[in-house]
């Protein structure tokens, strides 16, 4: 008989099913709800709060507001450089059934190429869902009509509004003003707070003032739901728009220096003789720094890196030449200051000097024939500065020269300012390893040989003769604005140092420079104005020696530069300048000293509303 | 009929575990659906109406004799058969699968009888076939005829889920009524080398889910899904939980099908760790009980009957919380009295209903 519990108590065949299965099967979903409670406490005790943190991440979407960059005014509050709207063509894949439909139906209304083609987006892992992908950048105005209009035919397909650079035409001081351009990945590792797609300054002042240009950027902090559709708006922080600034910089003058280079290439940097403030900065040719802000292509990238004539570099800060002859008008004050020789030593020059084997020509063939100090400034004679320069020695002249800001670099605003050069013996050694010839001396006293200048440098050293033998520090952004205009920071005129040379010595210099354009036999009298004393020297550098005056036979890249440097009024000086013609071919005087003119004759017209021309021939 | 000592042994622990878990269901469902307002969203209305017809259900299955149920099992199975057979030609579409008939003012998923049915033709047929020795494969046979009819026509819908709890069900009876360990073996190799051919006819979304299972982060968005978004919900709501109907994931969509198949993770969500420990406590007690009936069932019949619900309260309650916190494969199968469902819900109370009846009337005769 079968063992039951019911077959014992004597009750007819109910044969109940084994106790040790139940028993068996008991246990079994016992330790299978132990189970999944200890996975539960995994998933809710032990890895709670990263679940929890997970969680409030898909609910919280951050959507930034980029911040509105910064205006750039000229210091008559002009505009310089603005911002646009910019349109973007958006698609949201997730919204989109058929991409390469999409993108075929897209095709007939945008002119430009869209980023992507193909029947699907490329996939950004780090891309949320629901969040746009940018299709098209910039697109025109027809184009941004036509996606509006079709709008129920491209679903998924939408235009979003962002802020793009807009800079002056022609590239109108495009060295100076500078652009931005798309962030790199160099540049995200040193600034944390950018992310793919902003803009940063990548060169001249929107690089160098990237900081308070920029802004701060805001955001909203969006509960989402499942389907990234925006629910409400949990938190937000207001973008802060980048400060604008305030240059130094005059834009008619500026334009007019610009006309002036038309077709020349070289620079112009015109400085207010007493604060350092720049006027004008010119390097010529130029490019269109609004490529940039667009995004620059590769063919216009290599079109502009492969012109030989080197648009984007800037002559007027990263240009470093021979300055020729205005390097006298440092010499003639080193002369003086450190007693050499007097205002009225005498040297007589007979068209060269030997000095050792070598003979060293006056750029004058016959010879000027007895002069003083300020005759010797005034008709540029090189025999008269070789006597200065044995006298001065290269110690001296270095002394001298470094004095008034050569060989190292201002400190203007910009991150591409050079230093020149100023050599001595100790810096022949260092690099070339051998010991200064005294020959040496004598091609660097009249501005030659190793030493080299930059444009801004060599107008320093007029506006610093000018005002009285104080050197200050070349400025570009007068103050900044807060969003209401208001201002948050002025920039004071700063002095690198005080030369402390005798304002007699000085008084020589400039009446000899006052003499080069308004003496009847001076080198830059092409610098004169009818109605405003303009002081002034030239300089003629040499490329490669041996070739003074050869002019426009030579090629190109072997042709002089001209140089011209100048204040005025030479009597009571407001405004310094320094004007270079690259590979001229001809000398400051012819070349230089006019452009210098021009330009100077507009400043004069800019700050004397009730100047009356005498004439406007010349 | 009407006995005195009906009253006296009724089981009302069973039936206040059930009420109790029906409730925290549609506490669920509410939340769940939840749309703002003071209103019901019509499937928490719907989950009620089911609710109370499933009282109805349950009533009956528990007024009848179960005696009456063993002789019309057969009828019961026919019936279920016919209803899967009328699927794939009147049945409506829903989730990638025909599940539905639809019988006028409700539809009806017959996949979902076919557990009572094969529940009552088991027990009945492990009631009168009696070996001492314990079955063998021979004996097997015909039950495993009957499994595999109604699982068959299910897994056709197709409809893995109920499929699998057909054949746990199966497995859980001839166990329990003494099938020979060796012939158990026999089955779970023979099952072993089945699988690859289940894998060669699977759909491509059950692949998918199978695969998605193994690896969710290979497509976070796509099939992973789901995986990842539950593990999320349960996660979050720690040890104290969200609050009631204050769960972000439930209630911004981050789960998808969280009233049916998900409703696990939106109370985990939301009443957290110790509200699940709660819900595993009723449970646990429900699951006791339907052993304790078995164990003390009148006769062979009963206590398969009592067996077999807790067999599909079990299986359905591991298949369903394994695949929320992400340990099992995702295949639908509902959370028993919990998922928002009718038919599921229906099947669920006329099997507790069976266990009531079993349990109170081991007295009466």
């Amino acid at each position: 008989m079968r063992e039951s519990r019911s077959a014992l108590l004597g009750l007819q065949d109910p044969a109940p099913p084994s106790y040790a299965r139940l028993s068996v099967l008991g246990l079994l979903i016992l330790l299978t709800l132990l189970l999944l409670i200890f996975r539960l406490w995994q998933l809710q005790g032990i890895e709670g709060e990263r679940f929890r943190a997970l969680s409030e991440n898909n609910r919280l979407r951050l959507k930034r507001t980029p911040p509105l960059r910064g205006i750039i005014y000229d210091r008559e509050m002009r505009v310089l450089v603005d911002n646009r709207p910019a349109f973007n063509v958006v698609l949201v894949p997730e919204d989109v059934g058929d991409v390469k439909a999409t993108l075929s139906t897209l095709s007939g209304y945008l002119t430009e190429n869209t980023l992507f083609s193909g029947d699907s987006p490329p996939r950004d892992p780090r891309r949320p869902p629901y969040q746009g992908i940018v299709l098209a950048k910039d697109v025109s105005r027809d184009a941004l009509v036509a996606v509006e209009a079709h709008q129920m035919e491209i679903p998924g397909v939408s235009v979003e509004v962002s802020s793009k650079r807009l800079y002056p035409p022609d590239g109108f001081a495009a060295h100076l003003l500078g652009y931005v351009g798309e962030v790199n990945s160099r540049e995200m590792d040193r600034f944390p707070s950018y992310r793919l797609g902003d803009f940063i300054g990548k060169f001249g002042i929107e690089k160098r003032w990237e900081k308070k240009l920029r802004g701060q950027g805001g955001g909203q902090q969006i509960e989402v739901d499942a389907s990234g559709q925006r629910l409400r708006v949990l938190g937000e922080a207001e973008a802060t728009a980048g400060q604008s600034l305030v240059l130094t910089l005059n834009a008619d003058l500026q334009q007019k220096a610009e006309a002036a280079l038309q077709d020349k290439e070289g620079a112009i940097v015109v400085l207010e003789v007493h604060t350092g403030e720049v006027l004008a900065l010119v390097s010529h040719p130029t490019f269109d720094p609004n490529l940039f802000a667009r995004g620059i292509r590769s063919d216009e990238w290599r079109s502009l890196i492969e012109d030989p004539l080197r648009p984007l570099n800037d002559r007027a800060i990263q240009g470093q030449y021979p300055p020729g002859s205005t390097f006298k008008v440092m010499m003639a004050a080193a002369a003086l200051e450190k007693k050499v020789l007097t205002p009225s030593t005498r040297f007589h020059c007979s068209g060269g000097l030997q000095f050792g084997s070598h003979f060293f020509h006056c750029w004058k063939k016959g010879g000027h024939g007895s002069l003083d100090l300020q005759q010797a400034i005034a008709h540029s004679c090189d025999v008269y500065f070789y006597q200065v320069g044995q006298r001065l020695g290269i110690q001296g002249i270095a002394e001298y020269a470094r004095l008034f800001g050569l060989g190292t670099p201002l400190g203007i605003e910009l991150d591409h300012e050079a230093s020149g050069l100023i050599p001595d013996a100790g810096w022949k050694r260092r690099t070339l390893g051998s010991a200064w010839l005294s020959g040496e001396t004598l091609s660097v006293v009249i501005g030659q040989g190793y030493v080299t200048a930059t444009p801004l440098q060599m107008a320093v050293v007029a506006a610093t003769v000018a005002n009285g033998g104080t050197v200050y520090r070349p400025h570009l952004v007068k103050r900044t604005l807060g969003a209401n205009g208001e201002t948050i920071e002025e920039n004071s005129p700063e002095v690198i140092r005080e030369t402390k040379i005798d304002p007699r010595v000085l008084q020589l210099v400039r009446d000899g420079m006052h003499d080069v354009v308004n003496s009847k036999t001076g080198t830059g009298r092409k610098a004169q104005l009818p109605d405003i004393l303009v002081a002034g020297k030239t300089g003629t550098s040499q490329v490669i020696s041996g070739t003074r005056g050869k002019g426009k036979i030579l090629p190109r890249q072997y042709r002089d530069h001209a140089w011209f440097i100048a204040f005025a009024p030479a009597d009571a000086p407001e405004v310094a300048m320094a004007c270079l013609i690259e590979h001229a071919g001809a000398g400051g005087g012819q070349v230089a000293a006019p452009v210098a003119r021009d330009v100077l004759d507009m400043y004069f017209n800019i700050t004397r509303s009730d100047r009356h021309r005498k004439s406007d021939v010349r | 009929m009407f006995d005195r000592r009906f009253l006296a042994h009724f089981d009302w622990v069973l039936l206040l575990l059930v009420l109790a878990l029906l409730g925290i269901g549609i506490l669920g469902v509410y939340s769940a659906t939840y749309g703002g307002g003071r209103h019901l969203s019509p499937l928490a209305i719907r989950q009620l109406s089911w609710a109370g017809l499933g009282v109805v259900g349950m009533v009956i299955a528990f007024a009848v004799d179960y005696r009456q149920f063993e002789r019309l099992g057969y009828l019961f199975y026919g019936l279920t058969l016919v209803f899967l057979l009328m699927v794939p030609v009147l049945g409506s579409f829903g989730g990638g699968a025909r599940r539905w008939i639809n019988l006028g003012v409700f539809s009806l998923q017959p996949s979902e009888l076919a557990k009572i049915s094969l529940l009552l033709v088991l027990a009945r047929y492990f009631h009168r076939v009696i070996l001492p020795q314990g079955y063998g494969i021979r004996e097997l046979l015909y039950p495993g005829l009957l499994v595999a009819l109604p699982a068959g026509l299910v897994l056709a819908e197709p409809n893995l889920g109920t499929a699998t709890i057909l054949g746990l069900l199966f497995l859980t009876i001839i166990f329990t009524a003494g099938v020979r360990l060796s012939s158990l073996t026999f089955l779970g190799i023979a099952a072993g080398g089945v699988l690859p051919l289940l894998w060669r006819h699977m759909k491509p979304y059950q692949k998918q889910r199978i695969l998605s299972f193994l690896h969710p982060d290979a497509d976070p968005l796509g099939t992973g899904y789901h995986m990842i978004q539950s593990k999320i919900t349960i996660g979050s709501g720690m040890f104290w939980g969200k609050g009631f109907l204050q769960g972000t994931q439930n209630r911004l969509d981050f789960l998808p099908e969280k009233h049916t198949d998900f409703i696990f993770a939106v109370l985990a969500e939301e009443w957290g760790f110790i509200g699940i420990c709660i819900l595993f406590l009723l449970y646990g007690a429900l699951l006791a009980r339907l052993l304790v009936i078995a164990w003390k069932a009148r006769d062979r019949f009963g206590s398969l009957v009592a067996v077999g619900g807790a067999a599909i309260v079990f299986w359905q309650l591991l298949i369903n919380i394994g695949m929320n916190i992400g340990i099992l494969p995702v295949v639908g199968v509902p959370l028993p009295l919990l998922s928002y469902g009718g038919s599921s819900l229906l099947t669920m109370m006329i099997t507790m209903g069976l266990a009531l009846n079993v349990s109170t009337r081991r007295f009466l005769f």
